[in-house]
């Protein structure tokens, strides 16, 4: 239970919707509608694969600022072999959530 | 100042299907996210502000984790802001496809989610941005839809953590990551990028070491071995 009454979750709210707005408008402002130098866009092109490694095992091995498996690890990886194999991402989802209950309900 | 297409038409109808199947996965995190957020002590009508008005995953993710561990305002929306970093990113990178007005391109930019911005990644640098819209159509009405559902329902779906719903999340991430791997310097980025973020994760706060995994891109500086 939060120790935060309503008022201050709409200041929480408010504060997610203003600084979320800044971080994704900002990109297109300053660099927007311009071409740029031929190295940026080799490095741009390499952000969504860093990215999104990053994001992958951040969500699969962190638990707040420390690493750590459990069974979702588990329903992770079988996920991925799926994904590897041209599955679609919701069959993937699925088997991985499934996967994740059983060890949880039999561990 | 610039004028819908048949192409740009058929472009955004590419995007809309593409985005269908992260909108049913999207819909799900949603309503875990409404379910927790309940139990946290929001109202159910600030679940459905926060997933109509935030509509970015992580973040709320982020901010609710630290609301409901007792932390303060202050810490929660920072915790937001760091894992909203890599829109900082993602915006450099999509700004130049965007086009028109200062105001206009910061509006186009309120589509960017992680899944439209990477589906519509040409691969060479730019970005397809009437995909980009397609994409994120159906997944912000699904997004909406979940948080809904999960902030009115929630007693019926009990706890989200037991249903195994925390391996959505990074299956979701998966997903697309693996549909970036189209040559080996995309492999390398992505294999720094993640031991970056794991070297990163018992040292800099949640959030921190996706934004700084953006770094390995950097090796995109040196020209493409021919």
């Amino acid at each position: 239970m939060s120790s935060l009454d309503t008022g201050s979750l709409w200041l929480l709210i408010l504060g997610c919707i203003v600084t979320t707005a800044v971080i994704k408008a900002a990109g297109p402002v300053l660099f927007g509608g311009r071409d740029l130098p031929a190295p940026f866009m080799r490095v741009v092109a390499l952000m969504a694969p860093a990215l999104l490694a990053a994001l992958v095992v951040t969500a699969t091995f962190a638990l707040g600022q420390r690493w750590g498996v459990g069974a979702h690890t588990v329903g992770v990886a079988v996920a991925g072999v799926l994904l590897w194999r041209g599955r679609s991402l919701v069959l993937a989802v699925v088997v991985a959530v499934a996967i994740t209950a059983l060890i949880r309900a039999f561990a | 100042m610039w004028s819908v297409t048949d192409d740009a038409r058929t472009r955004f109808r590419a995007g809309v299907r593409l985005g269908v199947p992260f909108g049913i996965v999207g819909f799900v995190l949603s309503m875990s996210f409404g379910v927790l957020a309940r139990e946290a002590g929001f109202t159910a009508l600030q679940v459905v502000t926060t997933s109509a008005l935030v509509f970015a995953g992580s973040a709320q993710f982020a901010a609710l984790s630290i609301a409901a561990g007792g932390g303060t305002v202050a810490a929660a929306v920072s915790a937001a802001t760091l894992m909203n970093g890599r829109f900082l990113a993602m915006g450099i990178a999509l700004a130049p496809s965007l086009p028109g007005r200062p105001l206009w391109r910061a509006t186009q930019g309120q589509t960017m989610v992680d899944s439209s911005w990477a589906l519509a990644n040409r691969g060479d640098g730019t970005f397809d941005r009437w995909v980009l819209f397609g994409t994120t159509l159906p997944q912000y009405v699904a997004w909406v839809a979940g948080g809904t559902v999960g902030a009115l329902g929630g007693d019926l779906i009990g706890d989200p953590g037991r249903l195994g719903l925390d391996a959505v999340y990074p299956t979701f991430f998966l997903a697309l990551l693996i549909g970036e791997l189209r040559n080996r310097r995309a492999v390398t980025a992505a294999l720094i990028g993640a031991g970056l973020a794991l070297v990163l994760v018992p040292v800099a706060p949640p959030g921190v070491p996706i934004l700084l995994a953006a770094a390995a891109a950097l090796i995109g500086l040196r020209k493409e071995p021919s």
